[in-house]
């Protein structure tokens, strides 16, 4: 019964027995708020991975999309990937991080910020200017998209980790910590239950040889009694009484 | 981590085809800032160890939020985008002209199916 499995090295006493008891009503409050706290998460990972599937589908469609728009770019403008290559400076296009906080695991997400930049209003000026104009519009759009789904593949890997921590943690708990506080309070009690079978025995041990010394000393009081009368009775008989003899009167 | 401070990543960086390259920045997402590009063209010519220190630098840099790379262009350095786990900056495996997008080589893609697949 006890000694199987791992158990505590702790000396097994009442105060011992309480304390182990409450780490274990701990340990399973923790064991059921970290499986809640993991269904909440592969629940939103759930939705999140179906979305990731979703946006990386659309996304190839937008890229296409986009393509398309420059070819038409170059066939207005004739090739404009060095000129614009040289002159990027400064991004126009920024993201901005938000948090979204889903049950204590912080999930950025991305947000699109655009500055009006300067760069590239000369690009197209001979001709083809609409082209790029409108070019320059649908990346944009498709940039957006990028964001969005760059936002979502983020959370996704967060979510991924927390989530295999997470599982960790319910899994050590459940497999590792719970039986071995079981273990510990088996022990315990065990011990325990050893020590008052061996108080109980003490306990009549002690009444026996108490008993057993009362009678001896019972028994030895009575011998001496007797004993004692025997001894009254020759002392008696060999002293006499010191009144009944008459003394010699005494002559100056 | 998910502690990694994520505040002042705000730009996006490239890695792909010339007009993959051009479209984005068309868009605005270029910076240059001490001589040094957020993007990178890759060619026919382009070495393979280039676009990886290109990954590499662009994966270690910390305002760099998102990293777009063409798929074709991934494909060649797969090895190490295939190691690349980190949330930070998020990298998306992106279309090029003339490479239509496959979604069974994407490696988060691949993730997704895997775990829709158990």
């Amino acid at each position: 019964m006890s000694g199987t499995g791992p158990r505590e090295n702790i000396f097994p006493t009442r105060m011992a027995l309480t304390n182990t008891k409450l780490r274990l009503k701990g340990a399973q409050t923790g064991h059921s708020l970290l499986a809640k706290k993991r269904d909440a998460l592969t629940t939103r990972f759930r939705a999140i991975l179906r979305k990731v599937d979703e946006a990386k589908r659309k996304m190839g469609r937008v890229m296409q999309l986009a393509s398309f728009s420059l070819a038409e770019v170059t066939y207005a403008t004739g090739d404009i990937s060095y000129l614009v290559q040289e002159q990027a400076k400064t991004s126009s296009f920024r993201v901005k991080a938000k948090q979204d906080n889903v049950s204590g695991v912080i999930l950025p997400a991305f947000e699109v910020e655009r500055v009006q930049g300067s760069d590239f209003n000369l690009t197209g000026l001979g001709r083809g200017g609409q082209q790029v104009l409108r070019s320059k519009e649908v990346y944009a759009k498709a940039v957006e998209t990028l964001v969005e789904l760059a936002s979502l593949q983020t959370a996704f890997t967060i979510l991924d980790e927390v989530i295999r921590a997470t599982n960790r943690r319910v899994n050590a708990i459940e497999h590792v910590v719970i039986p071995r506080l079981e273990n510990t309070i088996r022990y315990i009690n065990s011990e325990l239950d050893e020590m008052d079978r061996e108080e109980f025995f003490r306990l009549k041990k002690i009444q026996g040889k108490k008993k057993r010394d009362a009678d001896a000393s019972e028994a030895q009081r009575i011998a001496a009694a007797e004993a004692g009368l025997a001894e009254n009775i020759e002392i008696g008989g060999g002293g006499g009484d010191l009144i009944d003899i008459k003394d010699q009167d005494v002559i100056f | 981590m998910a502690t990694v401070s994520f505040k002042d990543r705000n730009l996006l960086a490239v890695i792909g085809d010339e007009d993959s390259v051009t479209g984005l920045l068309l868009a605005g997402i270029g910076h240059v800032e001490h001589q040094k590009k957020n993007f990178l063209v890759v060619d026919s010519k382009t070495q393979v160890s280039t676009i990886e220190a290109a990954f590499q630098e662009f994966t270690e840099r910390k305002d760099i939020a998102i990293l777009l790379i063409n798929q074709h262009v991934a494909e060649k350095i797969r090895p190490t985008v295939d190691k690349y786990q980190q949330a930070f900056p998020a990298l998306l495996e992106i279309p090029s002209k003339d490479h239509p997008y496959d979604p069974s080589k994407d490696s988060v893609l691949k993730r997704v199916q895997k775990l829709f697949g158990d």
